[in-house]
């Protein structure tokens, strides 16, 4: 395990890149042919609008797999992260054109632990409105 | 109808083995966009230690959420899974799961509580390799909401 981020080298505060992940129906279908998962609100928009949805929504696990890259990206080692959670808040809605929607990550230091570890404060939005809350990692740093 | 308090701490038999292959975590990266070499390339995995590729942070729900179905489907819980959203969900890793992992899992009904109608069931799955050593222990919060009234 190789972290290319020191410990030393950061502190409270300490921005990591921001990145954004463009999500279409395209996507969602691939994503849930990798994830297994086949629930119809991911996919079908007579369904999701039958359950009271206001058009297909994304995979709330693919909008946590691609959070968790603005760390993993930075630290270049995935398996540095020791602890990852989030609280699904709101979903990412995914209308039926081109474009779809877009998922905008930051991430910050939260705290600095012990034994290298620090904690990465994530802030997840798509279209304005915060789709996780409580995004947090815990990474091992070099 | 509100869940069963005592059903509270009760375990369930571990999964049989799930075996992690290469070309499933590259479909996974893949699906997610990631470009990351320690996902793809056995030598990139091995520069940084691993023993071959590695899998995503979130690859092992798959495997933990198939385990938790033990627990959703159980007919004596009573879960409507109709009205099921995923509220939390959360990992602890020991290490990276990799491309060869046998893995199983035991799943543990954490918690149960009713709120304004609805149903809120934690589940811990915890992880282990074929050696017995823990991987990854993954909590998952289910809430079932209340139903609709007509």
């Amino acid at each position: 395990m190789t972290a290319k981020i020191s410990y030393a080298d950061v502190e409270v505060g300490t921005e990591l890149p921001a990145q954004s992940f463009p999500v279409t129906r395209a996507t969602l279908v691939r994503y849930a042919g990798a994830s297994g998962d086949f629930n119809p609100i991911h996919w079908n928009e007579k369904f999701a609008k039958e359950v009271g949805l206001p058009d297909v929504i994304a995979h709330g696990m693919f909008t946590m797999a691609e959070a968790i890259r603005v760390v993993t990206d930075w630290t270049g080692d995935p398996g540095a992260v020791v602890e990852y959670g989030v609280r699904f808040t709101k979903p990412v809605v995914v209308p039926n054109d081109d474009k779809g929607a877009v998922i905008e990550v930051s991430g910050k230091v939260g705290a600095k632990l012990d034994d290298n570890k620090v904690r990465v404060d994530l802030t997840v939005t798509s279209a304005g409105q915060k789709v996780l809350g409580m995004s947090r990692a815990v990474v091992r740093l070099a | 109808m509100a869940l069963d308090q005592s059903f509270v701490g009760r375990s369930y038999p571990p999964t049989a083995p799930y075996e992690v292959g290469r070309e499933k975590i590259r479909e996974f990266a893949e699906a997610v966009g990631d470009t990351n070499p320690v996902y793809t390339d056995a030598e990139a995995a091995k520069a940084l230690g691993y023993p071959d590729v590695i899998a995503p942070p979130t690859f092992v729900f798959a495997v933990t959420f198939k385990a938790a179905g033990q627990v959703i489907e159980d007919p004596q819980l009573g879960l409507d899974y109709s009205r099921v959203v995923h509220g939390d969900q959360k990992f602890v890793y020991s290490r990276p799961v990799h491309a060869g992992d046998r893995l199983t899992v035991t799943s543990t009904i954490e918690g149960i509580k009713s709120l304004a109608g609805n149903d809120i069931l934690d589940v811990r799955g915890e992880v282990h390799d074929e050696a017995g050593e823990h991987v990854v222990t993954a909590w998952i919060k289910l809430v079932a909401r209340a139903a609709e009234e007509a």
